[in-house]
Order: C-alpha cells, then sequence, then structure tokens
C-alpha cells in the first residue's frame, strides 16, 4: 500500500491560507514524506484533468481552502468531493465565507457596478464587465460564471471536518496534519479540527470586570488599558463570540478580535451570539437610550459576522 | 397576497405574557390562529438565535412576550430581551428581512384583551408584509457607498 494521497485547492481563496500550510515551516517536509500529494496547484504542476483521471475517492484528504465564488469554484469542489473520501474545509473562507462572504450584503449588479466602474481607481469608459461568454472573430471565449452569492463549502458539497481560521494557525495546521499523518482514528464527521472548544475570552489574558457600557468606541477614538479587557473600554471584542484555538493572538497585542475561528461550539450564530454578549453589558434600560447606544455601532453586521456572514443562519438558508 | 396566512412564533414567559394567552384562551377571546405560542421561563431566555431560527425555519414573524418593566420574576430579563429584540431588529433589517417582522410586548397575566390585540395585530402587519421569503430581499440593498 502506498502513502496516503494528498489534495489541496483554493477556490475563492486570498492565498493566505496556502501560505498558512507553508508555515508549518520544515514539517513540511513531514507532510511530503508521508503523503502523495496528488494535486496542489498553488505549489505544484498539476493539471485538472490529473484529478479528473482518478478514481472515485482514490485521493484520500483533500484540504479545500477558498469560498464558492464562481462556477469553476463550483464544479472544483463538486469534482475534489467526488475524487477524495475525506473533505476538509480549510480556513475561514471554505469553513464559513470569511471577508468575500460579505459581498453576499449586496447584489452580484451591484458588486459588478461598484468594482467595474465606480472605485476611485477605476477608468472604464467602455463600461467593459465581465460576461461568461463574449464572440471574438477567433470563436467564443469562456470565463466562468460569476455567482449571485459566495457559499462556504458546505454550501456545494458534504464537508467532512473543518478547520477555522483566517488563516488557520500554523500550531494548529500542523496539529490537524500531525493527527493525520499518525493515522490516529477520525474524529466524528462534522468535527471543527485544530481549534479548542471555549471562547476566545477564555484564551485571553485581559482581567475582566462587571461590564457596563453605555457607548461604543473604535479603537483609535480611544486609548486602552494594557491589561484590561477590550470591551469593558467599550471597544467591540468578538471574543466572547468566537471559538478558541488562536491562542487569542489579536487580543494579546491589543486589538480586539474580529472573530476569525467562527462561533464558538455551543452557538449556530456567531452574530445571534454577540449581539446577545453585547445585550448584556449595554447599561440602559430605557428604549430610546438602547437604540441610541446600539446605533453607535458603525456596521453590526459586518462586525458580529465580519467571517462568518455567509454561514450565518439568516444566509444559510438562501438559495 | 390573497390566501396568505403568515405563521407567528411566540415566545412568551412563563410568569406573564402566557398566563395572559392563556385568560385570553380561556375568555374565549376572539383571536387570528397564527400565532404558535412557547412558553418559556422568561422572555430573558429568548437567545438571538431562536430568533434567527425560527425566521430561518419559516416562521414569517416573531412575537416576544414579557412581563412589564419592573415586574420581570427575575428582575432584568426583559431588559435584556428589549435590548436583545432592538439589537436583533437593526440586524435583521441590514440583512433584508423587514424589521417589523420582529416584535416585543409586555403583556401582564390579566392582560388578555392586550394579548388578543397583539396577536390581531400582528398578524395583520405580517400578512401585509407577505411570506418571509430569505431568497427575496424586502429591502432594497444597499449598493454603494
Ligand atoms: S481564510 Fe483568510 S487566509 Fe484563508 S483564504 Fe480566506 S481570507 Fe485568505
Ligand atoms: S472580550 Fe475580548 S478583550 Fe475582553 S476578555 Fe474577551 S477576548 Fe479578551
Ligand atoms: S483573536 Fe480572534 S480574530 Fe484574532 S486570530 Fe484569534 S480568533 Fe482570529
Ligand atoms: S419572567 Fe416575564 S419577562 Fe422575565
Amino acid at each position: 500500500m502506498g502513502k496516503p494521497k494528498l489534495a489541496l485547492y483554493w477556490a475563492a481563496s486570498c492565498g493566505g491560507c496556502e501560505i498558512a500550510v507553508l508555515d508549518i515551516e520544515e514539517k513540511i517536509l513531514e507532510v511530503d514524506a508521508s503523503f502523495d500529494i496528488v494535486f496542489w496547484p498553488c505549489a505544484m504542476d498539476f493539471k485538472v484533468k490529473d484529478v479528473e483521471a482518478k478514481a472515485d475517492g482514490e485521493i484520500d484528504i483533500c484540504l479545500f481552502n477558498g469560498g464558492i465564488r464562481t462556477s469553476e469554484n463550483e464544479h472544483m469542489a463538486k469534482l475534489l468531493r467526488q475524487k477524495s473520501k475525506v473533505m476538509v474545509a480549510f480556513g475561514s473562507c471554505a469553513h464559513e465565507g470569511c471577508i468575500p462572504g460579505l459581498a453576499n450584503l449586496y447584489t452580484r449588479e451591484g458588486i459588478f457596478e461598484r468594482i467595474y466602474f465606480d472605485t476611485q481607481t477605476t477608468n472604464n469608459p467602455e463600461k467593459v464587465i465581465p460576461r461568461p461568454s463574449t464572440k471574438v472573430p477567433e470563436g467564443e471565449l469562456e470565463i466562468p460564471v460569476f455567482n449571485e452569492r459566495l457559499k462556504p463549502l458546505d454550501g456545494v458539497v458534504k464537508v467532512d471536518y473543518y478547520v477555522p481560521g483566517c488563516p488557520p494557525q500554523p500550531r494548529q495546521v500542523w496539529a490537524v496534519l500531525e493527527h493525520l499523518i499518525q493515522g490516529k482514528p477520525p474524529p466524528p464527521v462534522g468535527s471543527v479540527l485544530g481549534a479548542e472548544n471555549k471562547t476566545c475570552c477564555d484564551e485571553c489574558p485581559r482581567t475582566r470586570e462587571e461590564k457596563k457600557i453605555r457607548k461604543f468606541y473604535r479603537l483609535h477614538e480611544i486609548t486602552v488599558d494594557e491589561n484590561k479587557c477590550l470591551m469593558d473600554e467599550g471597544i467591540i471584542c468578538c471574543g466572547p463570540a468566537t471559538r478558541s484555538g488562536c491562542g487569542a493572538l489579536c487580543v494579546s497585542a491589543g486589538i480586539p478580535c474580529r472573530g476569525c475561528y467562527g462561533p464558538p461550539p455551543d452557538s449556530p450564530d456567531q452574530g445571534a451570539k454577540m449581539l446577545a454578549a453585547l445585550s448584556s453589558v449595554i447599561d440602559s434600560q430605557d428604549p430610546d437610550e438602547i437604540q441610541a447606544i446600539i446605533n453607535t455601532i458603525e456596521d453590526p453586521v459586518g462586525t458580529f459576522y465580519r467571517f462568518s456572514l455567509a454561514h450565518s443562519m439568516i444566509e444559510r438558508n438562501r438559495k | 397576497m390573497s390566501g396568505f396566512e403568515p405563521k407567528i412564533l411566540a415566545f412568551l414567559c412563563n410568569w406573564c405574557s402566557y398566563s395572559g394567552a392563556d385568560l385570553a384562551g380561556v375568555s374565549r377571546l376572539k383571536m387570528p390562529p397564527n400565532v404558535r405560542p412557547i412558553r418559556v421561563m422568561c422572555s430573558g431566555r429568548v437567545d438571538p438565535a431562536f430568533v434567527l431560527k425560527a425566521f430561518a425555519s419559516g416562521a414569517d414573524g416573531v412575537l416576544i412576550g414579557g412581563c412589564h418593566p419592573g415586574d420581570c420574576h427575575y428582575a432584568e430579563g426583559n431588559y435584556k430581551a428589549l435590548r436583545r429584540a432592538l439589537f436583533l431588529q437593526r440586524m435583521l433589517e441590514l440583512q433584508g428581512v423587514d424589521p417589523r417582522r420582529l416584535r416585543i410586548e409586555w403583556i401582564s397575566a390579566s392582560e388578555a384583551d392586550r394579548y388578543a390585540g397583539v396577536v390581531a395585530d400582528m398578524t395583520e402587519i405580517v400578512r401585509a408584509l407577505g411570506p418571509l421569503n430569505l431568497d427575496r430581499w424586502e429591502k432594497v440593498r444597499i449598493r454603494k457607498r
């Protein structure tokens, strides 16, 4: 029996998740020694036809990063699913849509208008926009269709495991790979790997006190105490609504948690969790005053669902 | 929308609103049959995720009923519920769901009439809004900045 076959792929991805795999440093050699890498377009020269030529389920593990934004992303997700025994949504984009998923607040038309006509740096007098097919003298040119909405990987195929993080932290990437390399029994299907089961607050070194908030601030508006909980100071920190596992990276550096590890295990929806946390600390019982305090939050949807909008309960139930 | 009967899910607190609803029933008050109540110990028990799940599972409206301010059996649960509801309304609106689909009301155990009135009023409002179709945004989506 040969080495287990490993595929890595990126769909609508920034490339950071690919770097995250390389961030395990010299251990990458161990990955190479333990697996037969059969597809990894970012790092090695393979073609789609190499995957097509495989039997169904011939690839043992596929680490798939990036969301599903185009018809091509979707096609590759389905192809790799068919050819792989285990499909892993690797990184926040594949797990829950991540930043690209925020585009789901806009229509496809609106996105195109903004990008191809309106940005300050766009000069497009002929109003050229991408079209799935274009006639040229030589024939017809085709490019992938830009879907109406971005979907996380499990919006188009069955996913066996999720590795959260934007990007997943190297030590967690290694923990997942090591588990596979050692051939330990697989965790239950649907598990989140490479993370812990509490919240970011549980890992956070800052001291929490009784919170009473009457106004929310953005980071540049106040000077924060080095050791105090950022939320106590009125800064929106998604720590209470975020799964632990990154090692409280941002909060340790004085930056609020933006929520990239996704919702904690007890919560199906990060925005709902965050909203519940904030509702407990807003110090008012008067409807108008509460409304005014809430209104000091610039972009609640983009803030609470920064990484998980495409996986929010409302979005998940859109076609 | 002729023939559309909205489905409204109501989370009613055990100590006030549920008793109010019960009294409305016992008193044989006339009410549209569109509301399906769920008894919770306190309006403060209603996790925002319950509300989102209700919408995601096919409810056209969600009603949260709690004790009047100052009367919550657990002292402050209803204030928490109020903050959550106001927050949820803003979030729903930004996600393209009409905020009138979520309503919070204070209804005491003796206010059967009030309960029946809220049910009738909310049913009409949600009926006019039509079925919640998450694929069809109810507000023009913000296109540009
Ligand atoms: S999860 Fe983050 S690092 Fe990974 S592809 Fe998406 S945006 Fe890039
Ligand atoms: S809210 Fe943020 S700063 Fe406060 S304890 Fe949680 S993670 Fe740390
Ligand atoms: S602190 Fe929050 S945003 Fe920063 S890496 Fe950790 S989970 Fe991600
Ligand atoms: S017990 Fe009625 S709202 Fe808390």
